[in-house]
């Protein structure tokens, strides 16, 4: 795989059709976020730049696993939800949870409620293809809350149909209320509401059988929270690859160790991606923080409550 | 009539000349060649076929229809047949179906009527009629029928809250949460009453087809009507008094979030609908106008000379000779609102291919997913030509 990538010339990368802080084409029409720089790192990874290397293809949810099973993408980086069914029967394989997150409720602030059950008899929107409606389902049958669904495919129709009033409430993981608050006009107008129903472990997917392939990707995701982790920027990377003296920084870095050799890329690989993009730290404020998103679990391990972690470079 | 006596010509077998075993034998050469092509093309789908299936489980990719057994766990928001997300996927499946037939077949309903008029009109010696019926055909004709979709949808959405419904009459309410009408309490009674019903139209049928088959006979005029009501309304209303007459009304009402009680006719099923009806009339009119316009200008003088007023010659004597020339393109303007039926996944409607689609995400078995979209569209598509095939050859018959 990653022979016929570097054959190609470039990555097809599947992201979603446009949610503020994960992918989104700017102005420019070049994709930008959180999800699009996994994209991006591991385009790095392997060719030393991501210039005119990747190639965004937008998947909606109902058709992402069609596209990565079909070859159209290389990897899927769109938030998806690790689960046991989708690991084992698509012929797709996770590689690592790269953002810890849970489905929410979003409502407008002027209807009042308060708490996810005081939804009851409310009509709710919510995008088909996801773990997102099975939760709502399983939800609404747990708490005996009684729910109507509207099942529209495309996300904006679903935001549009949720501001016209079609539904009382919309529904998917905390941090995609998150993005489509931050893009309404006041978002002050919308309350994400506190309960939250379920675990939604988001990683990046690529198709089963090629486990090199699967390596890199993982590891990229390591590395850069391995530089997180010892203070590796994307500022300071160039230099403390010839003067930092501790050995693991040095291994991440490429100066020892032959890491990226072991992996089929360049030594450098890691060097590369932290120069350009940053470390996990740096990416997520970059993209998340504006969307007024808190690192909560996502911070290292070394805080409190934090559950990235990285296995040892060596 | 010779429709049923064979033709002696069929009764004979030409004349068998025994087979010889040799390349020069145009009918030995017929033979291999045909064993030829049957045995590739066989091959070529055997070989696609087991292809297929290693390459799945070699990627590691469910295959097989156990996953119709297991829980859907989907929301859906319409069902014709009682559903709850712990049914299976076949159920969920079935829903599909039945929303698909629903849209399906009132859409031709009112396409049909609609079409039928608006040909007629855009035919209107009224130049301000003909040329608004024109302009309506040619843009319905002209945007794609997505955005004409999401149009409607957005127009609906863009009806008031439940809480400032328009509320023309009780229990009727209009919102962005769709239509609501007041309706009774489905009991068994009404069941009953319903299949009688059914029988009583049935019954009707074959006895009109006796009352006109007396009048060939004798002239006699019958009329119809006593012992249609008598089947069709009569006998059920009994039967439902008789059965303890049941009937409690179910008037709407706001409760909470949304109305309560009676029948909803959701924005997104009204939206498909209107776009699917006023898209297909647009094309149907068209039909209608140019089998009308094949019914020559001699059959409205004659049938005028006779001193049948206009209307009555439309109906009498030129919509039954411009039906031939209309059921055929007909046909395929009923496959299409059948097939653009599967645009309701934009507007949320849940028809087969949204469930289907679902499903095969949910389960990752894209094969079988898209094979049962495939045989569902094939079953109802084939059903309709069949139908219109028959209708067609029937008036044809009616030629004396
Ligand atoms: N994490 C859930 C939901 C993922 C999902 O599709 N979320 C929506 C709402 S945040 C989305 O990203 N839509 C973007 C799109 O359809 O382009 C899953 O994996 O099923």
């Amino acid at each position: 795989m990653i022979d016929t990538i570097r054959a190609r010339g470039q990555l097809l990368c599947g992201v979603s059709t446009g949610l503020a802080g994960f992918a989104q084409p700017n102005s420019q029409g070049v994709w930008a976020g959180f999800d699009v720089d996994y994209c991006r790192a591991v385009a790095i990874a392997i060719f030393g730049t991501e210039q005119n290397r990747v190639r965004y293809v937008p998947t909606t949810a109902q058709v992402r696993f069609t596209a990565l099973q079909s070859g159209e993408v290389d990897m899927l980086s769109r938030n998806t939800t690790w689960t046991l069914s989708r690991d084992t029967s698509l012929g797709l394989d996770f590689t690592a949870t790269n953002f810890y997150d849970g489905q929410g409720f979003m409502v407008k602030r002027s209807l009042g409620v308060t708490a996810a059950r005081q939804l009851d008899g409310a009509t709710i929107c919510v995008q088909p293809g996801t773990t997102t409606e099975q939760n709502l389902a399983d939800w609404a049958r747990s708490v005996r809350v009684n729910i109507r669904p509207v099942v529209i495919e495309r996300l904006e129709d679903n935001i549009a149909a949720y501001l016209a009033g079609r539904c009382d409430a919309y529904t998917t993981d905390v941090s995609g209320l998150a993005a489509s608050r931050s893009a309404q006009q006041v978002p002050a107008d919308h309350v994400i509401l506190p309960d939250v129903i379920s675990k939604e472990p988001l990683g990046v997917l690529v198709r089963h059988g090629d486990q090199r392939f699967a390596d890199l990707v993982r590891w990229v995701h390591f590395g850069l929270l391995a530089a997180e982790e010892f203070g590796i920027t994307a500022e300071n990377a160039a230099g403390l690859a010839t003067t930092d003296n501790r050995p693991e920084v040095q291994r991440i870095l490429g100066r020892t160790g032959g890491l990226g050799q072991m992996m089929g890329v360049d030594n450098a690989w890691m060097l590369n991606v932290i120069r350009t993009l940053g470390n996990y730290g740096e990416i997520s404020t970059r993209n998340l923080a504006p969307l007024g998103l808190q690192r909560g679990p996502n911070a290292l391990w070394t805080t409190p409550g934090g559950l990235q972690y990285a296995p040892p470079f060596r | 009539m010779s429709d049923t006596a064979i033709d002696p010509r069929y009764g004979t077998k030409p004349p068998k000349r025994p087979l010889r075993l040799s390349w020069g034998d145009e009918r030995v050469r017929g033979i291999v060649y045909q064993i030829l092509v049957v045995g590739i093309v066989g091959s070529i789908a055997y070989w696609l076929f087991s292809n297929t299936m290693h390459n799945l489980e070699v990627r590691r990719i469910a295959t097989g229809w156990g996953f119709l057994e297991r829980e859907a766990g989907l929301p859906i928001a319409e069902f014709l047949i009682p559903y709850d997300p712990t049914d299976t996927y076949l159920r969920a499946l079935q829903v599909g179906v039945l929303n698909t037939l629903k849209v399906a077949v009132i859409g031709i309903v009112l396409a049909t009527i609609l079409g039928t008029i608006l040909g007629v009109l855009k035919l209107s010696k009224n130049w301000l009629v003909s040329r608004v019926v024109g302009a309506y055909i040619e843009i319905v004709r002209d945007l794609p029928l997505l955005l004409q979709l999401l149009f409607w949808y957005a127009l609906l959405q863009g009806l008031p809250g439940p809480r400032q419904a328009i509320h023309p009459a009780t229990g009727v309410f209009l919102s962005n949460r769709g239509l609501k009408l007041p309706f009774f309490e489905w009991e068994g009674p009404h069941n009953w009453a319903l299949l009688l019903m059914l029988i009583g139209a049935v019954g009707t049928y074959f006895y009109r087809r006796a009352a006109r088959a007396k009048q060939m006979a004798d002239g006699q005029p019958r009329a119809i009507w006593p012992a249609a009501t008598v089947m069709m309304l009569v006998v059920p209303l009994g039967a439902w008094y008789a059965m303890g007459a049941p009937f409690t009304p179910d008037i709407p009402a706001l409760r909470g979030f949304n109305f309560q009680g009676g029948l909803t006719v959701s924005p997104e099923f009204f939206a498909l609908l209107l776009g699917l009806t006023l898209y297909t009339a647009g094309f149907i009119a068209e039909i209608v106008r140019a089998g009308i316009l094949s019914v020559s200008q001699g059959q409205w003088e004659a049938a005028e000379a006779l001193g049948l007023p206009r209307g009555r010659v439309m109906n009498l004597v030129v919509l039954p000779q411009a039906l031939r020339v209309i059921i055929p393109p007909m046909t395929s303007q009923f496959l299409n609102i059948t097939k653009n039926s599967s645009l309701a996944v934009a507007i949320g409607y849940q028809d087969i291919v949204s469930i289907a689609n679902t499903t095969l995400n949910q389960t990752g078995q894209a094969i079988e997913g898209i094979a049962i979209i495939m045989v569902v569209y094939l079953t109802i598509s084939l059903s309709i030509s069949l139908f219109m095939n028959w209708y067609n050859s029937k008036i044809a018959l009616v030629e004396r």
